[in-house]
């Protein structure tokens, strides 16, 4: 697509209107307020913010795909119509998050091809397989649930329209873990087969939910900029310690167990720990290498390919209604 | 609100406020909306028992609209545009309440709920008609098909909520506003890709002859619907036509369309006369369901 510069970014400046903005920027920093679209901002700090949001973004329409996979099978019509609007949810989060990235300057058919073309991350939780009417459950608990201990801080993110998505997404993400939540519980509750199903969904997704709070903070370069810049509040391994926390909790709750018997509260720390995490895994799903890789972006393509003729017809529609008017106001200009 | 409070069933389009307050952890329906949890209260508390008639007629309304739920769900998340799969799974959802109140109604005359009924039957025990079952295509068959129904839908919906039997009527009364959406959308649709390029007028005019053919079946009375029209609880399919041509016609006339002109079908579902696709998509639907009889999810 051509337009790939928005007016949201600025032309060239003068050194002094140049010099003006950093001070506005430093000066927003440092009373933690917000930076709106207009507001001159480091090309770094755009950079990263588009990265990041682009990413997060690209994770909702991704993540769409394992749920998915259940629709169709849902073992019950409640159950189908929450899972419907959860994925439906996905989709609209995916719209947000593409139109606060766009503020920044790149339009959302840019982002979608870089996806496309392999170009774009996504988060690497959503290259594992969804195999059982369980995962439906475990992924809206676990993966869902790391996903508001991460959101949360953003909500009060530097930049004003990623921190404001993220408001609206954090509530509805919170509904999705309730739902996840539910959806075990009544497992549990179940069956000797359908407890069996929840268990087994918990332990494949446990631990690939504690790495999507990123590496260890001795191994995450990117943490120390974004946390200056008020976007990012806490580190990867204080995400994650409260989220084993919360799930140490809840696991009771549900009658299950994690799968993982090194967690503990530190004392000395106040701090939950975990058991050793597989980070060649997750380096090696991060690279391409995981189970669904190919697959996820693959009908990812899919879908856009096949839509193309669509979106083609609908924008030369446009654009003949726009011509067809343009005539008649000249004919009633006449 | 205890079920001995609510005075009929004029109130249950209103909601019942104290009904199954476990019945949903996303229960974000604004507070007037009528939900099928209700519906299903009602049966349970005896406050509402449709006759062996209106059950089955309640049986055919939600079959169909199950049908449509189960194949308008494959497009979240393959829809050409991301609006597309927020606007195929509105319509999916509407469709799939609309199922759950009819078979939850439905159910209320054999004792059975709305997944006894969804994922206990059998192929020849549905009595959806045949259109509902059509796969979905490309977009454009999609459309098509959506476009029939949601007319169709539109125009019987809207007189069912003068239906004799209350409970039908309050379905009614909620599903024909958001079928009046369904017809906006697809209207739109019919006219962007007939006006759009010249594959998308090709496969615009291609999906419309693939599921005209199934057109026919929407308005054919049998013993049943005359026997309800007659008693005022339902509307006689045959009655609709009329209606459903000339507004479909105009949609289609804005469009440059024509209405296709194809052999029709001969239809059958309303006895359990299925195409050969419904097999598939009830396997598909119910197999989680059947290896676990008598769970609960």
């Amino acid at each position: 697509m051509a337009a790939q510069n928005l007016q949201s970014v600025p032309a060239e400046l003068s050194p002094e209107d140049e010099a003006a903005g950093q001070a506005n920027f430093d000066r927003v920093m440092a009373e933690d307020s917000r930076i709106e679209p207009k507001d001159w901002m480091p090309a770094a700090y755009r950079k990263t913010l588009l990265r990041q949001i682009s990413q997060h973004a690209h994770s909702e329409i991704i993540g769409m795909q394992p749920e998915a996979n259940w629709i169709s099978r849902a073992p019950s019509l409640k159950r189908k119509a929450i899972l419907m609007a959860k994925v439906q949810d996905e989709a609209g989060h995916g719209l947000y998050l593409y139109s606060a990235a766009e503020t920044l300057g790149q339009t959302r058919d840019k982002m979608m091809e870089d996806l496309i073309a392999g170009k774009a991350r996504y988060s690497s939780i959503f290259n594992y397989p969804a195999l059982t009417w369980a995962d439906m459950g475990a992924i809206g608990w676990l993966v869902d649930g790391a996903a508001i201990c991460n959101q949360v801080p953003l909500c009060r993110a530097s930049y004003g329209p990623y921190g404001r998505a993220m408001v609206r997404i954090c509530k509805e993400e919170s509904f999705h873990q309730r739902q996840g939540f539910e959806i075990l519980l009544e497992l549990s509750n179940g069956t000797p087969e359908q407890k069996q199903m929840a268990q087994d969904a918990v332990n494949r997704w446990y631990a690939p939910a504690l790495m999507m709070f990123g590496p260890p903070d001795d191994d995450s370069p990117n943490s120390k900029q974004s946390m200056a810049w008020n976007i990012k509040r806490f580190s990867n391994d204080e995400l994650r310690s409260r989220f084993v926390g919360m799930m140490v909790e809840q696991v009771r709750v549900l009658g299950l167990t994690l799968p993982d018997d090194q967690v503990r509260f530190n004392e000395d720390t106040r701090k939950w720990e975990h058991g050793p995490l597989d980070w060649h895994e997750f380096q090696e799903v991060l690279a391409g290498r995981g189970p669904c890789n190919a697959q996820r972006l693959e009908r990812r393509r899919e879908a856009h390919d096949d839509g193309a003729w669509v979106r083609e017809a609908a924008a030369a529609y446009a654009a003949k209604q726009q011509a067809k008017q343009s005539m008649t106001t000249k004919e009633y200009a006449a | 609100m205890s079920p001995e409070t609510t005075t009929g069933h004029g109130d249950i389009s209103t909601g019942v406020a104290g009904g199954d307050s476990n019945a949903s952890a996303t229960r974000i329906t604004p507070g007037n909306a009528l939900r099928p949890e209700d519906i299903a209260l009602e049966v349970r508390t005896g406050l509402a028992k449709p006759t062996e008639d209106v059950a089955e007629y309640a049986l055919r309304l939600g079959d169909d609209a199950l049908v449509l739920a189960q194949r308008l769900g494959h497009w979240i998340s393959r829809a050409p545009e991301l609006e597309e799969d927020v606007a195929l799974g509105n319509i999916a959802l509407d469709q799939l309440g609309h199922a759950r109140s009819f078979l939850s109604y439905a159910g209320g005359a054999w004792e059975k709920s709305e997944d006894d009924l969804a994922y206990f039957r059998r192929e020849h025990e549905f009595r959806s008609v045949q259109l509902f079952e059509q796969p979905n295509g490309d977009f454009a068959v999609t459309i098509a098909r959506q476009f029939i129904v949601s007319y169709y839908q539109f125009e019987l919906y809207r007189r069912l909520t003068e239906s004799s039997d209350e409970t039908l009527a309050a379905i009614a009364a909620k599903a024909v506003k958001e079928v009046d959406y369904h017809r906006d959308h697809s209207a739109q649709w019919i006219l962007r890709l007939a006006g759009g390029t010249d594959e998308s007028r090709t496969r615009m005019i291609h999906g419309l002859r693939l599921m005209w053919p199934y057109v026919n079946e929407l308005f054919q009375d049998d013993d049943l619907t005359q026997r309800l029209a007659e008693a005022g609880a339902a509307v006689a399919p045959s009655s609709l036509r009329e209606d459903f041509d000339r507004l479909t016609g105009d949609v289609l006339q804005e469009a440059e369309l024509e209405v296709p002109d194809v052999p029709a079908a001969p239809g059958g579902g309303r006895r359990g006369k299925h195409s050969e696709h419904l097999g598939y998509l009830l396997a598909e639907m119910q197999v989680l369901a059947r290896e676990h009889p008598g769970a609960s999810w």
